[in-house]
């Protein structure tokens, strides 16, 4: 375990489901790491193959018609073929994992503070008392108001903002160095949903807490991530920092993301840049690049799969998947006026 | 006062309150209590133009739009349609006007029958209300699906056929078929994927410059909102806090629930979003 190697390397993932209709191939080579203390946004559609990438990395997504290839290293250890027992250690041990739905991931039967004490109890030698204190701690370092009393609440009796907050505070609790937030936000209010993302901020920069965010929104992406990987059709087409994400995007994909939003900062346009057509299902995918059918850049060469490489000569960690070279990228996103740096920056600051 | 058609606001709702009551009791059911879900608001909907309702969950904007079309009955309060009271009228009194005022629900996949095929659901609205039949039917259908972004190959399919984005077109063909004047669309974006989300906003903009629709947008998005809407309304727990132009109130809200609604919305420009998060942290 040398400091400078990644905590999570994640390399030539593949997940495929056997349906009737054939195999689909939700996860197609995906390839990524994680270093200590950083937070990676995983950014894409339905059917992306985001959430699958997520599941895969701790074992949920093993099953008699699964078929996973590739390799998942958590500090050097390989997770692809451990056995069950490991991987109940590193579940919630070493990687703690967050749902969209906080209302679903509890048992609604029982008290909120129990269900946090049966995780602490089946990974450590502590007593039911010093459980139920650790517990305590859990839910007011997580922000819930009155934890001594509210650990003996049932869920139902949380709001959906507190459910998502003892989510995380079970996440947590085992002391996790990896945590993986599925859609964290999206069933919850813009209000609260800023809570819970200044929530997983502080998590971030107090315990160091390396954190993989599965979001298709990208306004929460530019709030709290470091790194973005975006995937499309199962594959990744985008990978960079932040910043080279939204202010030199490089795949027509993420153009389009970040044209198509809606911005509060900036005067509305007429009309809102528009993606066509829509996803492809996988059991048809396209030839070659897999968006190339709603691309307005494609051309001959895009019939050939690109690679996921670095294009410019100085950013070598910003990679992507497509044939255009740099300067054609440039003018095309100009011409497009979608993107952020390009567009009027006359609005009124909030 | 029986401001006949053309005369003063398409849609003019004044005071409406829906209250549920919370009742105890076995045999004898008193009531306890009582959810204010709507509790007073009025706003007015002009000919060809939008109005947006914003709020968050258990604001009572869906409330309002189900007791604005009658599909719940208000509690109190005066909904008037073309300068006619339609509060309180009866299912049969109803039937007509629903003609002139048509919804868009949230969930593409829960709003389609699934045992129909697009035509007939798409055609269904024509043939109850009597329109359109047999051979006029099906090329009205035809013409409103080629209108809304499908094609006439998907006459005979059924919704599971279709994606998210498909559906809610579907959705939309069937409540345009009777030519309505005012369309409620409550939430008809926020189930959809990002890069459809535009196409299904850019057509409805499209769709009321050909038709002079008037949409009442319900949405808890203010972004999306303030793109679609001439005027938005904000709601919060039962109430309506802050209505004005649309622009107005995104940039220079009035209202403390306002700003704080506006203030929680994630700016998608990492510099931007790092500055206005200083800015708030002082």
């Amino acid at each position: 375990m040398s400091p400078d190697q990644p905590l999570l390397a994640v390399s030539g993932l593949r997940v495929g489901f056997a349906t009737e209709a054939g195999t689909v191939q939700a996860v197609d080579g995906v390839s990524f790491e994680l270093g200590r203390g950083e937070v990676l946004a995983i950014v894409g559609e339905s059917g992306s193959g985001k959430s699958v990438t997520a599941q895969t990395l701790i074992g949920l997504t093993r099953s008699s018609n699964s078929s996973i290839e590739g390799s998942v290293k958590l500090d050097g250890q390989e997770l692809i073929g451990a056995g069950d027992a490991q991987l109940r250690e590193v579940r919630g041990e070493r990687v703690g994992m967050i749902f969209q739905d906080p209302m679903t991931s509890f048992n609604p039967v029982y008290k909120i503070g129990d269900q946090i004490v049966e995780a602490i109890r089946a990974h450590r030698d502590l007593s039911r008392a010093q459980s139920r204190r650790r517990a305590m701690e859990l839910l007011d370092s997580v922000g819930i108001a009155e934890a001594d009393r509210r650990v003996d609440d049932y869920p139902h009796e949380f709001s959906g903002g507190m459910r998502q907050r003892a989510m995380i505070a079970m996440a947590l609790a085992l002391e996790p160095v990896v945590l993986i937030a599925d859609e964290p936000t999206t069933a919850l209010d813009v209000t609260i949903q800023a809570q819970i993302l200044r929530l997983l901020e502080r998590l971030n920069r107090e315990r160091g807490l390396a954190t993989i965010l599965i979001t298709h929104d990208l306004g929460v992406v530019a709030e709290v991530a470091h790194r973005v990987l975006v995937m499309y059709a199962g594959r990744v087409v985008e990978e960079g920092t932040l910043e080279e994400n939204f202010y030199d995007p490089q795949h027509p994909y993420t153009w389009g993301l970040i044209g198509s939003l809606t911005r509060l900062d900036r005067p509305r346009p007429h009309r809102l840049p528009q993606i066509a057509g829509a996803p492809p299902s996988l059991l048809e995918l396209p030839q070659g690049c897999h968006f190339r059918p709603r691309c307005p850049h494609e051309f001959s060469k895009c019939q050939q799969l690109p690679g996921l490489e670095a294009r410019l000569a100085d950013a070598p960690a910003h990679r992507d998947r497509c044939w255009l070279g740099p300067e054609q990228k440039r003018e095309r996103r100009q011409v497009e006026g979608q993107i952020g740096l390009e567009a009027p920056q006359e609005a009124p600051g909030g | 006062m029986s401001g006949g058609e053309g005369a003063g606001a398409l849609l003019e709702v004044t005071d409406l309150v829906k209250h549920f009551p919370v009742k105890r009791g076995i045999l004898i059911e008193h009531e306890v209590d009582r959810v204010r879900a709507v509790d007073g608001i009025s706003f007015s909907v002009e000919r060809g133009q939008t109005l947006g309702l914003v709020g968050e969950s258990g604001s009572g904007k869906s409330t309002a739009c189900r007791a604005v079309l009658q599909l719940i009955r208000p509690t109190s309060g005066s909904v008037r349609f073309q300068g006619r009271e339609i509060s309180g009228l009866s299912r049969r009194q109803m039937r007509p006007l629903r003609r002139e005022m048509q919804m868009i629900f949230q969930d593409p996949y829960a709003s389609l029958n699934p045992r129909k095929r697009v035509g007939q659901i798409v055609g269904d609205p024509l043939k109850r209300q009597k329109v359109a039949s047999g051979k006029e039917l099906r090329t009205r259908v035809l013409e409103l699906l080629e209108r809304v972004g499908l094609s006439t190959e998907h006459y005979d399919r059924f919704p599971h056929e279709f994606s998210g984005g498909q559906r809610q077109r579907i959705g939309i063909a069937r409540a345009l078929a009777l030519k309505p004047k005012l369309v409620i669309c409550d939430e008809p974006v926020s189930a959809l994927d990002v890069s459809i989300q535009a196409q299904i906003v850019n057509l409805l903009d499209d769709l009321q410059d050909e038709f002079g629709l008037a949409y009442l947008f319900v949405a808890h998005d203010i972004g999306v909102v303030r793109h679609i809407a001439d005027r938005i309304a904000v709601m919060h727990a039962g109430k309506l806090v802050e209505e004005g132009d649309a622009d107005q109130v995104c940039e220079s809200p009035r209202d403390d629930y306002t700003k704080k609604l506006l203030a929680a919305v994630p700016i998608p420009d990492p510099r931007r979003s790092r500055e206005r998060r200083a800015g708030t942290a002082r």
